[in-house]
């Protein structure tokens, strides 16, 4: 018998959720790394201000920070990071045909080419920061 | 070949226990059987205080949703077969406070639904005399995909925002007020968009899109709340933008 | 509406959703209602059992409108749900109200065999044939029009229901069904009508034959058989759904108006419950401004039930018998005995044996005697209302001396206007067999006539 029961007054029960709760499923891991890695996308943007920093303080400093930039440890850990914003972003862009409905003449535009339209967009402005860069 | 399966039950009885237990039976196996006709089988041969709710047993009516070895479904559509060689664990969905063994407190799902006005808003109503509202195939398929919901909850029992945040409104109602927002005889737009804008409404999902990936009759509840979010953020811009006059 | 199998889950879901709107309408979710609370001649209200709690609760009411639907689960084969177990009919039995041609109970003649799901008539009337075992497209033996290569207007698979199940039996007692696990069965055949046609106009029968028979329609024959869909009689009542106990009404197929006679059309349960339900509704709308209160012997009866709920069925130990082998025998014994084709003999035998299996079912004892979300006293109770159905299923059936619509007696194969062109009415009788009284059909504008197809 539970002592905590009065007739006619049954307890209903409340699962607490465990704090590994999304290690439950690999869409839940997926998820919560797609969140994660958005912290990613700060630190590359960190990165680059601290560059933009030590170019300002001058070429000892700026050559102090790519002598570590090219350090092994660093290197592997920025390819890592690379990893990881490519996963956000390919994450990102494939959820945005599921989340908008174009049309285009009155017909749905498929799902495929929505995602085409994101690569293409990808690649155009990839293209053009590597021409601003290289030429 | 296969003669029997394990089926391992989440039970809990309020009267003389205090937290859920695991019971294990031995249940006959039939290519044909569902996993709700081997809990049938136990409450009707093995032991007949198993608690659960099913009704149409043909993935209709929404009542048979339960966790099946992790993951949300119907336990009427479900074969044995897929889930060979066992054990086959069924638990209550998640998410919702559990009354007793399979059986969850659905009341919140009911309380919300009613908070976005799940009906035709109109300001006049046309009088039967005059015929029906005319719709175009167009205009129907907008908003078809999310009449097809059966209330079977399993959205919200794959939603882990749901059971972070008990407050958030939830995939299928959210859903279930895009249906009639998108259907050209509704006029209660605006008026669900308070409902649906504030903090626990669609803002408070995080497009796990989990909801979308169990629901057994492809509503996607997922895609209606992002499109919702786009929606909102586009009205919400408008009105400042362009404020209109009182209506 | 939207999709052409999907009539009636629209309906439903648009109307309680509307329903969320009104204030007013106060919903008891999952309360059992055990009995009808009748004093001073009228009905004046329920007693329900809350299923989370295990509460008896006495609801007074100036005017009950009963909606539970049919009682298929009165018999093995059935496209309906686990809920659809007479509830409505078995309050008002026993509340002393007669039960109207119970005797007519429609079979459909295309469901999927073990699970008893329905394979829906648009998948005839789309073009799908009916065929044999050896191929064959049978009902054109039956005088039921000749094969054409599209479907006629009744003719051939698209014949009334009765016709093409009681086709079924005849060919199964010819030996040209399939035999499988679960019975004998024909086959639908849609293949011949294309993917695409099959995804646009029947895309449920195809999902329902993936999910549920491991094969695609568009490759793979529908096994197929008659199954319990629809019960034309119920609670009777007059074109208002009143009840001939004042302050009790009844809408659906609970009721019997009857606007189905022997044998409903196709799809006009959809309208029954839109006009019929309206119409009841105001009326006990109507009935209840006028009605008194409940007196105090409501109260009493109430606390009645509550003992027994409580004190009988919870409390004592009752005997051997389970739940599931009562019920189990009683299906068995009203498809045998009362099924498609019926005869003296085996009304007869289905009369005793659910006498008996009424005897047995007082002596069941329940595993389960908690008070939270009892489900096997729930499964007890349904029984009750199952055993009422089925004892006026058959002694309707036994005094119904012809063969008329979806009651078909071998030994009286031809229809009697002069003696039976009348309504059964069952009254209950405590401890035998229910008195059943015949009244007259009142013809208004078209006498009956012969009934012909595909000629």
């Amino acid at each position: 018998m539970n002592p905590a029961y009065r007739r006619y007054h049954p307890k209903w029960h409340r699962a607490g959720m465990p704090i590994f709760w999304w290690l439950r499923s690999l869409p839940y891991a997926r998820f919560i790394a797609r969140e994660l890695t958005s912290m990613l996308v700060a630190y590359a943007a960190v990165l680059l201000l601290v560059q933009v920093r030590a170019l300002d303080a001058g070429p000892e400093s700026y050559a102090r920070f790519t002598a570590w930039l090219g350090s092994t440890p660093v290197v592997v850990w920025h390819l890592a990071v690379l990893a990881g914003l490519l996963f956000h972003t390919l994450t990102w862009l494939h959820l945005a045909p599921r989340a908008m409905v174009v049309r285009l003449g009155g017909r749905r535009v498929p799902d495929a080419m929505v995602l085409l339209g994101q690569y293409a967009a990808w690649a155009g402005a990839s293209a053009l920061v590597a021409w601003v860069l290289l030429a | 070949m296969t003669d029997t399966v394990t089926v391992e039950v989440r039970r809990y009885r309020p009267e003389q226990e205090a937290e859920p237990t695991w019971q294990s039976y031995q249940v006959p196996y039939r290519r044909e059987w569902m996993v709700l006709d081997a809990l049938n089988y136990i409450k009707d041969q093995v032991d007949g205080t198993l608690s659960f709710r099913w009704s149409c047993r043909m993935g209709v009516c929404g009542s048979c949703g339960m966790m099946v070895n992790g993951t949300p479904a119907l336990t009427c559509a479900t074969y044995l077969e897929t889930l060979l060689p066992g054990p086959v664990r069924v638990e209550p969905l998640r998410g919702f406070p559990v009354i007793r063994d399979l059986v969850g407190d659905l009341t919140d799902f009911l309380g919300k639904l009613r908070r976005v006005s799940p009906w035709l808003v109109r300001e006049t109503e046309r009088p039967p005399a005059e015929g029906e509202y005319l719709q175009t195939p167009e205009q129907l398929a907008e908003y078809k995909r999310y009449s097809m919901c059966i209330n079977c909850l399993l959205c919200y029992a794959a939603c882990p925002i749901y059971e972070l945040e008990p407050e958030f409104l939830g995939p299928a109602v959210i859903a279930l007020a895009q249906r009639y927002n998108l259907d050209s005889r509704d006029e209660g737009r605006e008026a669900r968009m308070d409902e649906l804008s504030q903090h626990d409404g669609i803002w408070a999902c995080t497009f796990v899109g989990e909801c979308s990936t169990v629901c057994p009759k492809d509503v996607d509840p997922a895609g209606a709340i992002q499109r919702y979010k786009l929606d909102a953020a586009v009205s919400w811009v408008a009105g400042l933008v362009l404020p209109r006059s009182g209506k | 509406m939207v999709r052409r199998d999907k009539t009636g889950f629209h309906l439903l879901h648009a109307l309680f959703q509307t329903s969320l709107k009104f204030g007013g309408i106060v919903r008891y979710d999952e309360y059992f209602v055990t009995r009808l609370l009748v004093d001073e001649g009228r009905c004046q209200g329920v007693v329900a059992l809350e299923l989370a709690t295990g509460e008896v609760h006495a609801l007074l009411a100036r005017a009950v409108v009963l909606a539970t639907g049919g009682g298929g689960r009165v018999f093995p084969y059935t496209t309906n749900a686990n809920i659809k177990t007479g509830d409505g009919m078995g309050l008002a039995y026993r509340a002393g109200v007669p039960l109207k041609d119970m005797e007519f109970v429609q079979y459909h003649p295309t469901g999927l065999p073990f699970t008893g799901i329905l394979i829906t008539e648009a998948a005839r009337s789309e073009g799908g044939w009916l065929l044999n075992k050896d191929g064959y497209r049978y009902l054109q033996d039956y005088d039921l029009g000749a094969p054409q290569p599209t479907p006629v207007m009744r003719s051939m698979e698209l014949g009334p229901r009765d016709r093409l199940s009681q086709a079924f039996v005849k060919e199964t007692e010819k030996g040209r069904t399939v035999e499988t696990p679960y019975g004998p069965v024909v086959h639908l055949d849609v293949r011949h009508l294309g993917a695409r046609v099959i995804d646009a106009k029947i895309p449920f029968v195809r999902e329902l034959c993936l999910k549920y028979e491991h094969l695609d329609p568009v490759r793979d024959l529908i096994p197929v058989r008659p199954v319990v869909h629809y019960m034309m009689g119920g609670v009777h009542t007059d074109a208002d759904g009143a009840t001939p106990l004042p302050g009790l009404y009844a809408a659906g197929e609970t009721a019997c108006v009857s606007i189905n006679g022997a044998n409903r059309l196709g799809s006009n349960s959809l309208t029954e419950i839109l006009v019929f339900g309206a119409r009841a509704g105001r009326a006990a709308a109507r009935w209840a401004g006028a009605a008194p209160v409940a007196g105090t012997a409501a109260r009493a009866q109430a606390l009645d039930e509550d003992r027994r709920l409580h004190g009988e069925l919870l409390g004592l130990q009752r005997g051997g018998e389970r739940v599931a082998g009562v019920r189990t025998a009683m299906q068995e014994a009203l498809e045998r005995g009362a099924g498609i084709y019926r005869d003296h003999a085996g009304l007869e035998a289905a009369a005793t044996t659910v006498a008996e299996l009424r005897e047995r079912s007082r002596r069941v004892a329940l595993d389960d005697r908690s008070l939270t979300f009892n489900t096997e006293v729930v499964a007890l109770l349904e029984l009750e209302n199952l055993l009422d159905v089925a004892e006026a299923i058959v002694h309707s059936a036994l005094q119904r001396r012809e063969s008329r619509g979806a009651h078909q007696r071998t030994d009286y194969p031809r229809r009697d206007d002069g003696r039976y062109l009348a309504h059964s009415l069952a009254y209950r009788v405590p401890n035998g067999p229910p008195r059943v009284e015949l009244r007259p059909v009142t013809i208004t504008r078209w006498p009956p006539g012969e009934r012909v197809y595909g000629r």
